[in-house]
């Protein structure tokens, strides 16, 4: 039983099948990778796993809850976290605002009116929160504006928001889209050195095969809407149903 | 002190003494030289800066911190005014009861209004506040004649009840005051040429003012304050990091309605009458443009601004053509005239122009307001100064 | 029935104006993108077109006129306007007595020059800001061209009457078969709708079946797209934002017979006009022109006496109740489409 556990989802948008028949599930403390073409329906996959997207038919179950009907927030409050495709942060906060938001959502709730205290009198959090900040090497930027920092750096900041809710399952959409290939390998490496740092489920989104294979324990490859193969990446190389999906029948 | 920084703290009692010594700082020219019209140290004008600086910090604490942008503000403002008339009608000339009241009434009024206006956002949310705003209004005006007095306003008159209050016989309508203090009370003070006016009414409104302030402040360093420039800054972050915004932003406009209806409340407590105008779309604009003009998502800035507008409405559309010649008078004259001619559109009843020109230029230029003008010629003059020596740099003071 | 029929011609006219503003606040907020806060003074500058032009035409010298006496048995001092030397005594009449309809020629220009000029000069720099810093900077626009108004013509209202021919009112109602004095109709309105018809009609056109049109309605649609095409879409929107000016001015100068203009009369127009396109779906066209006639017709009913015996106060908040109404139930207004406003 996985801490994940999609079961026969179906979406559909008009007359175009997005999802048809989608079991997926994804065990705890692995990395598990969901790869296919464009347009195999990862994003659809993805939004209905966060509550932005309400399957048809098919239960959607996280740690023994259904997510289905609850509001991003309130999946996030069961313990998933997500990480965009372009990092989305607070650009008009400060790094160390940036990372004591989530931990305040983690520690109050969805909502608290906590409108007389100081943020400054948070010693406990204000540590948590620098001690994360030295975990991604972001400590000496603590108080700069996010705005204006690099694509990479907001990236960190992004993961390391993540990361202080101590997430039961962090979903990545597309990490390294639109990096180049140094800011990649950092990335990949940032990941690899999270999992083995902290025991930790993630679910990356991905169309980079360097990126999947390098992070991967387990894959499964979306095409059309539907799984066509679930293995570990040694198998998924060179599986033939693989190759044809995404070289089409000429291969 | 009182649970702020270093920095914050310093602010406070800066604008606590500017607000103290107010009746001398606005009168800095000697009554009879012709230079008096620009003195403000009146209380009345004194009184109308510091009430429409709560009005102005309140709306800051919504558009500011979260951007949403409520256009019909003025409603909370009129609802207060109208809670602390009747509660001087009804149970006594006490202002405190009344600006008690004038401040839940105008909250739970807020309540609802914002209940139904933050399920939209963007523009949208500001022409629902907007519609709102003006039904209030429309409403004032005729069908709920009976409570707000339709076009007369609302008045005291001699027969109230006041079941708190000793009966009274003399002729005369009774005075707000504060455990017998009237607010009208003042007290003059003449050194030489000068005569500066202490009132009871502007002090009682200055502090109240100060507490005002004082609370802005907090929130604005709290954990509140940051979840709601974070939802300022990015919405849909916040739904992904387990945060429901809704609270928030009703939080927000519940807390800035309540200014709103403090301000409004102060009002009558100074002049008991309220009327329907004080809720008209115009006058929630014009609470938009002190807070831009000062400098949105600041602390000071929108009660320089509310000081600025009020100072324009009360001083610069008091000047005239003669007034204008009679400065000019050293020119020659067909320059006279023709300066004379340039310069009056912008003042006198067109004082209304230069508040546009101004606004626009702000907007355009300046987004941050007056504010981000005294930080940029502040770090003009420090960047000049460190050349000298290099010092390290530290952030102004908001 | 003639009294529903009634309400309806009274609305129809307020219906025309509502409905030709939200027509120019949709164009110019569909093609640019931009929420124009001072639309409403568009509409106030083209009735003072009106007034301009009917004080050109009135500009006069003084003669005295010899063969008649004034009370004290001096000559009489006769005013002559210009026109009438011009023109001869009862060509000039006339023009002076059409002066209203006469100012559409001279509004037209001087609208689109107001309407580029502010593209140009100001909205342009504004695209790429938020959409509350548009709101705000529009805002400052329509306080300033108001107080210029003000200043040159004052702050009270300037009558300034339809031609003679229209003046004075007629029994609509025998034309529709009812018996006589049943619905009595003031000539002007009739000709304000028919006019605002006639406008309405003839933007609907111009964006149906030129390719200008075909190019700015894919540019509403999809502005990046039209953008990669290749086409200058920039230059198409400035003269989309002079003929949304027009069209505000152009309903202006109609409407000055109706109601005496004065200079905050944009203001008042421009808040319930919002209302109207918010109605009728941000960005949707016809949305905009069906919501104006609808709440210039559900007004005037609001205004019936049984009416308002039944609810008392509802003619003073019936078009801001409909609005939050459909703002809550249908967010995205009658005809509104997705996507637009809704970050």
């Amino acid at each position: 039983m996985g801490i994940l556990e999609v079961k026969d989802v179906n979406k559909r948008f008009g007359g175009l099948k997005a999802l048809s028949d989608v079991n997926l599930s994804v065990k705890e403390n692995t990395v598990h990778a969901i790869i296919g073409p464009n347009g195999a329906g990862k994003s659809t996959l993805l939004n209905c796993l966060v509550g932005k997207l309400i399957p048809d038919t098919g239960s959607v179950m996280f740690d023994g809850q259904s997510v289905l009907g609850r509001k991003p927030y309130q999946i996030n409050q069961m313990g998933i976290s997500r990480v965009f495709q372009t990092p989305e942060i607070f650009g008009d906060l400060t790094v160390m605002e940036n990372v004591m938001i989530p931990l305040l959502a983690k520690r109050d709730g969805a909502f608290r009116l906590h409108a007389f205290e100081s943020v400054e009198d948070e010693t406990d959090l204000r540590h948590e929160a620098e001690t994360m900040l030295e975990e991604v090497k972001m400590l000496d930027k603590r108080n700069m504006h996010t705005a204006s920092m690099s694509r990479g750096d907001k990236r960190r900041l992004e993961m390391a928001m993540c990361l202080i809710q101590k997430p039961k399952l962090l979903l990545l959409d597309e990490p390294t889209a639109g990096m180049a290939r140094a800011d990649t390998n950092n990335t990949i490496d940032l990941l690899k050195e999270i999992r083995e740092k902290r025991s930790i489920t993630m679910c990356i989104i991905e169309h980079d095969m360097h990126v999947v294979f390098s992070l991967a324990d387990r894959i499964t490859v979306l095409a059309q809407g539907t799984p066509l193969v679930e293995d570990e990446p040694q198998k998924i190389k060179g599986h033939p149903k693989v190759k044809e999906a995404y070289l089409g029948e000429a291969a | 002190m009182l649970g702020l920084g270093k920095k914050d703290t310093t602010l406070l009692l800066i604008v606590a003494a500017l607000v103290v010594f107010a009746p001398f700082i606005l009168n800095p020219f000697p009554g009879g030289s012709g230079m008096a019209q620009f003195n403000a140290g009146y209380p009345d004008l004194m009184q109308r800066f510091v009430i429409f600086g709560i009005f102005a910090i309140g709306f800051n604490i919504l558009f500011g911190l979260t951007g949403y942008l409520s256009f019909g503000h003025a409603a909370f403002l009129g609802v207060g005014s109208y809670s602390a008339v009747w509660m001087f009608k009804l149970l006594s000339m006490n202002v405190l009861p009344a600006i008690l009241l004038a401040v839940v009434f105008s909250g739970l009024f807020a309540l609802l209004i914002g209940y139904i206006s933050l399920r939209r956002s963007g523009i949208y949310f500001s022409i629902l506040t907007l519609a709102f705003a003006q039904m209030c209004y429309a409403l004032a005006y005729s069908v709920l004649t009976p409570i707000t007095g339709g076009e007369t306003g609302l008045q005291l008159a001699q027969d109230d009840p006041r079941i708190l209050d000793a009966a009274r016989d003399s002729g005369n309508l009774p005075v707000p005051g504060l455990f017998g203090l009237e607010m009208r009370s003042t007290a003059d003070l003449v050194l030489g040429d000068w005569v500066f006016t202490f009132s009871a009414g502007y002090y009682f409104c200055a502090v109240v003012m100060l507490i005002s302030f004082y609370m802005a402040i907090r929130i604005f360093r709290s954990p509140f304050g940051m979840m709601l420039r974070a939802i300022k800054s990015n919405q849909h972050r916040l739904n992904y990091t387990g945060l429901n915004a809704r609270p928030y932003t009703l939080a927000a406009f519940v807390i800035s309605g309540m200014y709103a209806g403090l301000a409004g409340g102060l009002m009558a407590s100074m002049d008991p009458l309220a009327g329907a105008e004080r809720m008209f779309w115009t006058a929630s604009g014009e609470v938009v443009l002190m807070t831009i003009l000062g400098g949105v998502g600041t602390l000071i800035g929108p009660v320089l601004g509310a000081g600025l507008i009020k100072y324009m409405e009360n001083i610069l559309s008091k000047i005239n053509g003669d007034i204008l010649h009679s400065w000019f008078a050293f020119l020659p004259d067909g320059l006279e005239d023709f300066i004379v001619t340039i310069v009056y559109p912008f003042i006198g009843k067109g004082w209304h122009l230069t508040l546009g020109l101004m606004f626009m230029a702000v907007v355009i230029f300046l987004p941050g307001g007056l504010v981000e003008a005294g930080q940029r010629i502040a770090r003009a003059v420090r960047g000049r100064r460190s050349d000298d020596r290099k010092s390290a740099t530290t952030e102004p003071a908001e | 029935m003639d009294a529903i029929i009634l309400q309806i011609l009274n609305g129809l006219d307020k219906g025309s104006a509502y409905a030709l503003i939200a027509l120019g606040l949709t164009l110019i907020f569909g093609t640019l993108g931009v929420v124009n806060f001072a639309h409403g003074a568009l509409f106030m500058i083209g009735a003072f077109c009106a007034v301009t032009l009917s004080r050109i035409l009135t500009f006069s010298h003084t003669i005295i006129d010899e063969s008649r006496t004034d009370f004290l048995g001096n000559p009489l001092k006769v005013q002559v306007p210009y026109v009438q030397d011009f023109f001869g005594e009862a060509a000039g009449a006339t023009i002076i007595d059409w002066a209203v309809p006469l100012s559409i020629l001279f509004a037209i220009p001087v609208m689109i020059l107001v309407g580029v000029v502010m593209e140009r000069g100001l909205i342009k720099h504004f695209y790429k800001r938020p959409h509350a810093d548009q709101i705000l900077v529009t805002f400052g626009l329509a306080i300033v061209l108001q107080e210029i108004i003000k200043y040159f013509f004052g702050a009270n209202p300037i009558p300034t009457p339809a031609p003679d021919a229209f003046r004075g009112s007629f029994d609509f109602g025998v034309l529709l078969g009812f018996e006589a004095n049943q619905i009595i109709y003031p000539y002007w309105r009739l000709v304000y709708f028919a006019f605002a018809a006639v406008i309405i009609g003839g933007v609907f056109a111009f964006l149906q079946f030129t390719t200008f049109g075909m190019v700015v309605r894919a540019g509403m649609a999809d502005r990046e797209t039209v953008q990669l095409l290749g086409i200058n879409i920039d230059k198409r929107f400035t003269i989309m934002f002079g003929v949304a000016a027009a069209v505000a001015g152009l309903a202006g100068v109609m409407y000055v017979p109706i109601n005496p203009p004065n200079y905050h009369m944009g203001m008042d127009f421009l808040v319930l006009s919002f209302v109207v396109v918010v109605v009728g779906g941000m960005g949707s066209l016809p949305g905009a022109v069906l919501a104006g006639f609808l709440l210039g017709i559900l007004e005037s009913f609001a205004s019936m006496k049984e009416v308002i015996d039944l609810v008392p106060g509802i003619n003073q908040i019936i078009i801001y109740l409909v609005a939050i109404l459909i703002l809550l139930t249908r967010p995205r207004g009658l005809m509104g489409r997705k996507g637009v406003m809704e970050d």
